[in-house]
């Protein structure tokens, strides 16, 4: 299989490089169904890998990369499950994205987020398991979390911790606030900063550059360099699994999900 | 150092051209959700245009509670 059309995704190998584009309305909010097509995705990964060098994550959506967490769903959970029963329940889905994740993060192929608008929460983690990052100047990135009485579930902060450090990380997740793709790439964050519109063919250049280098060298050097921070992310699950059951989480999930005021998104 | 009525005025002709509203249409002192006809997303947006073009960073924190153009451009007019 070289390609795949999914309902929140697709993907297709062409030229020796995975196009993996989101494409759930309104703004990718990652789903169960996001979950089982990223793992449709992940489980043939490793037979694609020999055809290819490069993967590229890019959204087809106008409106951004991946706004996160589908929080609508994560509120419904909360009140199928009840508040005894949701930290197993969710306990069992962020194993199942920290499978992904981790196959993503260390892909031999060399892996690169092309974003642009809105890439927040659960969108910003998966970006975050790419080598490279290309960002148009409209992007911005943000762990809104805190705010929703939440950590980042996804392995987003033991992945932004080892690539940028600490201080980073506690900027971002303890303002809760939104920066841009300059400020992103003044802090190594993000590696090009393109213009409007222009980071999938920035992505599609980049990957075409990396065609020239052998494969086995490739990834022996992205091995050497990058490891997955496996305790940390052991560490995120159980305490998103303690603070998800507490009444402030769900009262801060049926707020956003009842809100009608215009600012939702803001931090 | 550009003045309070020179940003202001940058703003009001930026927010225009984004999201194709007439100039003439927008009022300092107007809620600026409402003259656009904007949601969140789109606030933030106009937040990046505006670092883009003032150079400057804006936590969006700062924004809540603003919702004219003229409190906008002070906020901008503090950083720059």
């Amino acid at each position: 299989m070289k390609q795949f059309e999914g309902q929140t995704l697709s993907w297709e190998l062409k030229d020796g490089v995975i196009e993996l584009a989101l494409h759930r309305e309104p703004l990718n909010e990652i789903s169960s169904l996001t979950l089982e097509e990223l793992e449709k995705f992940v489980a043939v990964l490793g037979g694609l890998s020999h055809e290819a060098h490069a993967l590229i994550l890019y959204s087809s959506l106008k409106s951004g990369f991946c706004a996160g967490a589908d929080l609508r769903e994560l509120y419904q959970w909360i009140q199928e499950y009840g508040q005894s029963e949701v930290a197993k329940h969710a306990r069992e889905y962020l194993e199942r994205i920290h499978a992904v994740m981790n196959v993503l993060d260390m892909s031999p192929l060399t892996t690169i987020a092309a974003v642009h608008g809105v890439t927040f929460g659960g969108g910003f983690e998966l970006a975050l398991t790419c080598d490279l990052i290309i960002a148009d100047k409209m992007a911005r990135f943000c762990f809104p979390e805190l705010r929703l009485g939440l950590i980042p579930g996804y392995g987003g902060i033991p992945r932004l911790k080892r690539d940028l450090g600490n201080a980073v990380v506690r900027d971002l997740l303890l303002t809760g606030r939104s920066f841009n793709s300059t400020k992103a790439q003044q802090i190594g964050l993000v590696s090009q900063v393109v213009s409007e519109g222009e980071a999938l063919r920035a992505a599609r250049a980049t990957a075409m550059q990396m065609a020239k280098f052998d494969r086995t060298t490739a990834a022996a050097a992205k091995q050497f360099i990058k490891q997955l921070p496996l305790e940390e992310l052991k560490r995120e699950i159980d305490i998103f699994c303690d603070l998800i059951s507490r009444p402030a989480v769900q009262a801060g999930l049926k707020k956003f999900v009842e809100s009608t005021d215009a600012q939702p998104y803001l931090p | 150092m550009e003045t309070a009525e020179k940003t202001l005025d940058e703003i009001l002709t930026l927010a225009a051209a984004h999201f194709k509203v007439p100039r003439e249409k927008l009022f300092p002192d107007e809620d600026f959700f409402k003259a656009l006809g904007i949601d969140s997303l789109q606030t933030l947006d106009l937040l990046t245009k505006l670092e883009n073009h003032f150079r400057v960073e804006l936590p969006d924190y700062e924004l809540q509670g603003v919702t004219d153009f003229r409190a906008l451009a002070a906020k901008i007019q503090a950083r720059l």
